[in-house]
């Protein structure tokens, strides 16, 4: 299995997002100028602050050339993994609902924050138990997530609400505490906490994170035998 | 810039043909004399062009004119020393091949003028330093100083007085107060802007609150890279014939006069220093992320023959700098420079201080490859001169030349001054406003010192910082006494630390060695004896570095100091260089760079704290064992370990008590200080010791709370054998001193080698103190509560 983890100007988290996904996998770097995904099997948007952020947080990464690629590959069912920034890429980009307002407390903000397994069936938490806990290092000033509440009611109904921020968590005010959705047909998913920050006993605070591209990977594998 | 305030430096001012006159040579800050050499040196009046060149780079800021001959004294070499004084940054090698790259640098001036853009330029450009010797920065550290940010009991009930003049000054302390918070607000939101959008982890640092630096505030900024050793490259021109090559953002008005206006006088009052506002230079870390990649990338492609980045004096400085380093000329054109705005003079282009820019030499052949890797990286460039043989620096704007200066004068032939050091008789300082009675019980005073503004967790600021980004961070802001750093580059193993009770979870099989950094000073007992106090500031680095298992390679600085053509200044600084020096000699941390900031005095509140800050890397063979701070087990022994000998001479406790500044220090035994770091080092090391503090601040009874807090896991100690006096046992500070806890063998054992005082265990969910036959106990909840004083002020 191979991740192609996409790297624009302003990416930060790219090389640990990397890291992380080779723990589980093969991975390697895809240049926001190409078009060519390179036989990746998942693709990781990772976190940073594309283009300087400039504008609007992910608002102008979305039109990179590998951006194109990525949506037919999402369209296609392939799986792709937002992070922070990459999940603001995906909001701009319309692969995922909602978008990501500046944070409640006005402030840029690092916090291991405990979160909460809502869908563990999915493509990106199968190797998660259901209300299992999860602590992942969270770290942004534009992490409040916002939906219509017409379309929070069809998240709901159709399980798109994957983690939440659990009780007294959330400092970033995001609407019923959601800190990772995914899109109506499962294979586009995106968080404001960092897993690949918590893939290391000695540098992670916890090693949560690394079930998240575990379940990416049984998703395109299979379970491992 | 307004026109009934016209700044100091204006186009007006040098641009007027025909030969500026020795009154603008003044209004540059350059002296009479010097403007008389000046001239000497050219063979005639300079023109504009050369004038403003001569008066930056013969500013006190980049010519070091009233401290070089000071740093001279200072140790600068030993083993592990790869990079000394005089490159962009410090270098030391780190092992298999690798070399830590090191330095710190003050922006105190422009923070003090505008906190968010002063903090984040400061922090680009030590970042600049540190990619422009070839390495990749992997963290930041700050060190700030404010005024008092307010919030104690007393001044609050002073405020309730119905007395007209209470009122008053209570109004007068609330602006106060406010300006404080509102730098530190904007410096630490300068600082994350700039770290976090880069990708560079801030991962400690330190901030002190005193009445001195109200009007001068302290903005330093210590940055590290890793590189490797055969890979660094040096910023000496090099190849008569190579092209001059200038990469990054464009240059425009931003930041002129930087160097010689701002950083190298005094500033005045706050309406005045916003005329000074347009000398700040404004940054913006996304054109330097993709400078900094792109610089790596030119290096790791061998394209570049030497690099440089540009600071302050801008392409002046660099240029010449470049030029006098490798003993040649350089021919510059203004015309070739990318602008970002019309119509500026050649003098403006040369001395712009806009920021994220960066100047390499480059062979003829490599100059097209260059260009299209910039261009791969969106980042200007553009061939803007040559190296020459001529050792002058000919600027042209076009065909025309419009300055022509020798290089070795615009370098080196700056006059350096001798101090006139005289120490003061009377006191230089106002003693601070009590907020603490005299009689405060232990129990009030241990929480009053827990929520003071030097003490209190600095949580709120340090969560401003992304600290974990490029995955090499051991020890978190407020885990360890110095920030821990893994070398290695590997993914680490994954083991769960939560499945197991063992405090060093073990879960690689292999040793991972790491860097730990600290930076530290506490300005108030520099103030109190200069060279004792910077002695202090050096062994409490190394003490920071123990309690993590590393031992020091080398130690930068930032020497902040007012204005050295006072005699009590002079004294201050001759006395902390000569502490600065005596202590790096001793523990084997030669200085391998640095920066001075003088002239640091505000208009009415007076020269700051004298401030050596120093920053200090060491290395430790495996982070695995990496000390904490927090208690880890139940029932683990607590030990005062060290020559420990508190006092409250000019301690954190005096200061709440409004007790003036002592004259003098007790003085230290560096090497039975050294003796017991050492100890713990090699303990923390063998995995001996579950945790490792350093008494500092507020002294043992505020390190034992801090361990509590750390942990959540409280302690019963007994302090009988500390010190006679109850205070002094329980608030006294003083070098040498460190709160350990572990398996009571182990403990024990520890003091075959150096004292140690066994104390108490860890247990419980409270501190309880006893001693004199009292007790003293706070729940953790209680010591918590205290602690976040801070969130409260700036929440």
């Amino acid at each position: 299995m191979k991740f192609g983890v996409l790297q624009f100007p302003g990416s930060c988290d790219e090389v640990d997002a990397l890291h992380a996904a080779r723990r589980v996998g093969d991975a390697e770097l895809l240049w926001h100028g190409d078009r060519d995904l390179k036989g990746a099997d998942a693709i990781v948007v990772p976190g940073g602050f594309s283009y300087g952020d400039y504008l609007r947080a992910g608002a102008i990464a979305r039109f990179a050339p590998v951006m194109e690629a990525v949506i037919d590959f999402a369209g296609d069912g392939g799986l792709v993994l937002g992070i922070c920034n990459g999940f603001q890429v995906l909001c701009e980009a319309h692969l995922l609902p909602g978008a990501l307002l500046g944070n409640a407390n006005r402030r840029f903000t690092f916090r291991q924050v405990e979160l909460e397994v809502l869908n563990s069936g999915g493509s990106f938490t199968r190797a998660c138990a259901l209300d299992e806990r999860l602590s992942i290092p969270a770290k942004h000033a534009w992490g409040r997530y916002y939906a219509e509440p017409e379309t929070l009611a069809a998240m709901d109904r159709a399980g798109q609400v994957v983690l939440r921020y659990a009780a007294a968590e959330n400092f970033n005010g995001s609407v019923h505490d959601i800190a990772g959705v995914s899109n109506e047909r499962g294979n586009v998913f995106g968080l404001m906490p960092h897993p690949e920050h918590a893939v290391a006993s000695l540098i992670g605070g916890s090693t949560d994170g690394l079930k998240i591209f575990e379940s990416m990977r049984i998703t395109v594998e299979g379970a491992r035998v | 810039m307004s026109e009934n305030h016209p700044p100091a430096v204006s186009i007006e001012t040098v641009s007027a043909p025909p030969a500026p006159s020795v009154e603008d040579a003044l209004a540059l800050g350059l002296t009479r004399a010097e403007y008389e050499l000046v001239c000497e040196k050219q063979g005639g009046s300079p023109n504009q062009v050369e004038l403003a060149m001569y008066s930056l780079l013969w500013s006190e800021h980049c010519a070091y004119k009233h401290s070089k001959k000071l740093l001279r004294t200072l140790p600068t070499e030993g083993r592990h020393v790869v990079m000394g004084p005089g490159e962009n940054a410090g270098a030391v090698d780190v092992g298999n091949g690798l070399v830590c790259a090191f330095k710190v640098e003050s922006h105190n001036h422009p923070s003090a003028v505008e906190p968010f853009q002063g903090a984040a330029t400061g922090v680009g450009g030590i970042l600049r330093d540190i990619f422009a010797i070839g390495a990749r920065p992997i963290a930041v550290l700050d060190s700030l100083r404010f005024g008092e940010p307010g919030g104690s009991a007393i001044r609050d009930k002073d405020a309730g007085d119905e007395d007209a003049q209470s009122i008053a000054n209570a109004r007068a302390r609330t602006r106060t107060h406010a300006r404080a918070r509102f730098l530190l607000d904007g410096a630490v939101k300068g600082i994350g802007h700039y770290g976090n959008s880069i990708g560079v982890p801030t991962v400690g640092g330190e901030v002190y609150f005193e009445g001195p630096y109200e009007q001068n505030c302290l903005v330093n900024a210590m940055a590290l890279g890793l590189g490797e050793r055969e890979k660094l490259v040096r910023s000496a021109a090099a190849g008569v014939g190579n092209t001059l090559l200038l990469f990054g953002a464009r240059t425009g008005r931003d930041g002129i006069g930087g160097a010689s206006v701002l950083a190298s006088a005094e500033l005045g009052d706050a309406d005045a220093d916003a005329d000074k506002r347009p000398t700040v230079q404004v940054g913006d870390p996304f054109e330097e992320k993709k400078l900094l990649e792109c610089s790596l990338e030119l290096l790791e492609r061998g394209l570049i023959v030497a690099l440089q980045d540009l600071g302050a004096a801008g392409l002046t400085s660099s240029a010449a700098e470049m030029a006098s380093k490798g003993e040649l000329g350089i021919d510059l054109d203004v015309a070739r420079i990318p602008l970002r705005e019309q119509g500026m003079e050649p003098f403006e282009v040369m001395v712009s201080e806009s920021q994220e820019r960066m100047l390499c030499v480059v062979e003829p052949a490599n100059v097209d490859a260059v260009i299209a890797l910039c261009e791969k990286w969106e980042v200007n460039s553009a061939a803007i001169g040559t190296v020459t043989e001529t050792r002058r620096m000919r600027v042209f704007d076009g065909e025309e030349l419009v300055g022509d200066m020798p290089v070795r004068a615009l370098v080196d032939d700056c006059p350096l001054y001798d101090l006139a050091p005289v120490k003061p008789i009377e006191p230089i300082y106002a003693t601070p406003a009590a907020t603490l009675a005299e009689d405060a019980s232990p129990r009030e005073t241990l929480l009053a010192l827990l929520g003071s503004p030097n003490i209190a967790s600095r949580r709120p600021l340090f969560e401003q910082y992304d600290a974990i980004v490029q995955s090499r961070t051991v020890r978190r802001p407020e885990q360890a006494d110095a920030a821990v750093l893994a070398l290695d580059s590997e993914p680490y193993p994954t083991a769960d630390p939560r499945s197991t009770a063992d405090p060093h979870p073990t879960g690689a099989d292999r040793p991972i060695p790491a860097l730990a950094v600290s930076i530290d000073c506490n300005g108030r007992r520099v103030a109190a004896d200069p060279y004792t106090g910077t002695v202090e500031a050096v062994l409490e680095c190394a003490a920071n570095l123990a309690c993590v298992g590393a031992e020091p390679l080398g130690t930068t600085n930032n020497l902040n100091f007012g204005n050295p053509e006072k005699g009590h200044i002079a004294w201050q600084l001759t006395e902390s260089v000569r502490g600065l020096g005596d202590a790096c000699r001793a523990l084997q941390a030669p200085i391998v760079g640095g920066n001075v900031s003088l002239y640091n005095e505000g208009q009415t509140s007076g020269p700051i704290y004298p401030t050596p800050v120093i920053g200090m890397v060491g290395r430790l063979p495996d982070a695995r064992r990496a000390g904490r701070i927090g208690f880890v087990r139940e029932g683990d022994t607590i030990a005062i370990v060290g020559p420990f000998a508190p006092s409250l001479a000019a301690s954190e406790l005096a200061k709440l008590r409004g007790e003036p500044l002592p004259d003098g220090l007790a003085a230290i035994d560096i090497e039975a200080v050294r003796a017991s770091q050492i100890a713990v080092r090699e303990a923390v090391r063998a995995g001996a010791l579950a945790s490792a503090h350093d008494i500092a601040e507020g002294g043992a009874a505020i390190a034992l709370a801090e361990c509590a807090l750390a942990a959540g896991l409280g302690a019963s100690v007994e302090l009988d054998a500390i010190a006679t006096e109850v205070t002094d046992s329980l608030f006294g500070e003083g070098p040498g001193g460190f709160v350990v806890s572990g398996r009571e063998r182990a403990v024990r054992e520890l003091g075959e080698r150096v004292p140690v005082r066994v104390i108490g265990t860890v247990g419980g969910d409270a501190l309880r103190i006893e001693l004199q036959g009292q007790t003293l106990s706070a729940t953790l909840a209680e010591l918590a509560e205290a602690h976040q004083a801070l969130a409260v002020l700036f929440g």
